[in-house]
């Protein structure tokens, strides 16, 4: 069978998720925050394809609801870089520590 | 374990997106970050054809390293950022969350770094197209059809967000 052992995929699942959820919450550009979220969605694939492979009962479901998760993290990343233009329209800045009207 | 060739790849390829990653995260301009994460998104879908999902590895590769990289990168070019991505978020903050996300991974590895089930011989890599095919047309029609609403929605939503301003604008 596989050489590789599923925990190794597991892994390097957990380490991309743990680098988009720290710059998701230390970067200040707008962009970045939400390409890290993309980031993290993409390991939490990794480990639906995983599973997919490696699990109690390997079938091909696993890899559907990548394929799900790919195509909504897709409208995400639509919906979220409009809002995110909408906001320079109004305030002129992309840090995400500016956008702060909700505050006071 | 041996040195076999699923492993050097799997190796290899966790190491690309490692270091896209890591550099995502230490680059000074956004671009460049940007640029660094399609090393990331490439490396991902490769891992993808090592754990036999062909097809998931070409929709990696059209929808993140094609499709939403371009999105990103016309985000960038439309808003007037700084380019230099100047480091003021506060030290103790960056320290804080650091230990946080590293006590996170601490307590998932704790979970997963004996996992190990028994292998049961898969027939995944055979005509995978044909059997994501059947299975999305069979079992998951429904979701396949809510999926097509869903980006009709997301559509239509974030052309709406992205004109409101302009239209009230030329109504002045």
């Amino acid at each position: 069978m596989s050489s590789v052992p599923a925990s190794a995929f597991l892994a390097l699942a957990l380490i991309l998720f743990c680098i988009g959820l720290y710059g998701a919450l230390t970067k200040r550009n707008t962009v970045i925050v939400l390409i890290s979220i993309e980031l993290m969605l993409n390991a939490v694939n990794i480990n639906l394809v995983t599973f997919s492979k490696y699990g109690m009962a390997p079938s091909i479901t696993g890899q559907i609801f990548a394929l799900f998760a790919i195509s909504v993290a897709a409208a995400e990343a639509a919906v979220g870089l409009a809002i995110l233009i909408s906001l320079y329209r109004g305030r002129k800045t992309v840090n995400i520590d500016e956008m702060d009207t909700m505050k006071n | 374990m041996t040195f076999s060739g699923e492993f050097l790849a799997f190796m290899g390829l966790a190491l690309v997106a490692i270091i896209g990653g890591v550099l995502l995260l230490n680059l000074t301009k956004v671009v460049h970050m940007v640029v660094s994460l399609i090393f990331t998104f490439v490396a991902i879908a490769g891992i993808y054809v090592v754990l036999s999902a062909e097809f998931v590895a070409a929709v990696q590769i059209l929808i993140y390293s094609g499709a939403i990289t371009i999105i990103m990168l016309f985000g960038i070019m439309l808003t007037k950022h700084h380019d230099e991505h100047e480091p003021k978020t506060g030290k103790w903050r960056k320290i804080l969350v650091f230990l946080g996300v590293v006590g996170f991974a601490f307590a998932v590895y704790l979970g997963i770094y004996d996992f190990n089930i028994e292998q049961v011989p898969t027939t995944l890599h055979e005509n995978n197209t044909m059997q994501i095919g059947k299975a999305l047309y069979s079992k998951y029609i429904i979701p396949f059809e809510l999926t097509s609403v869903l980006l009709l929605v997301a559509l239509v939503g974030s052309i709406i967000l992205a004109k409101n301003e302009k239209k009230e604008a030329d109504d002045k």
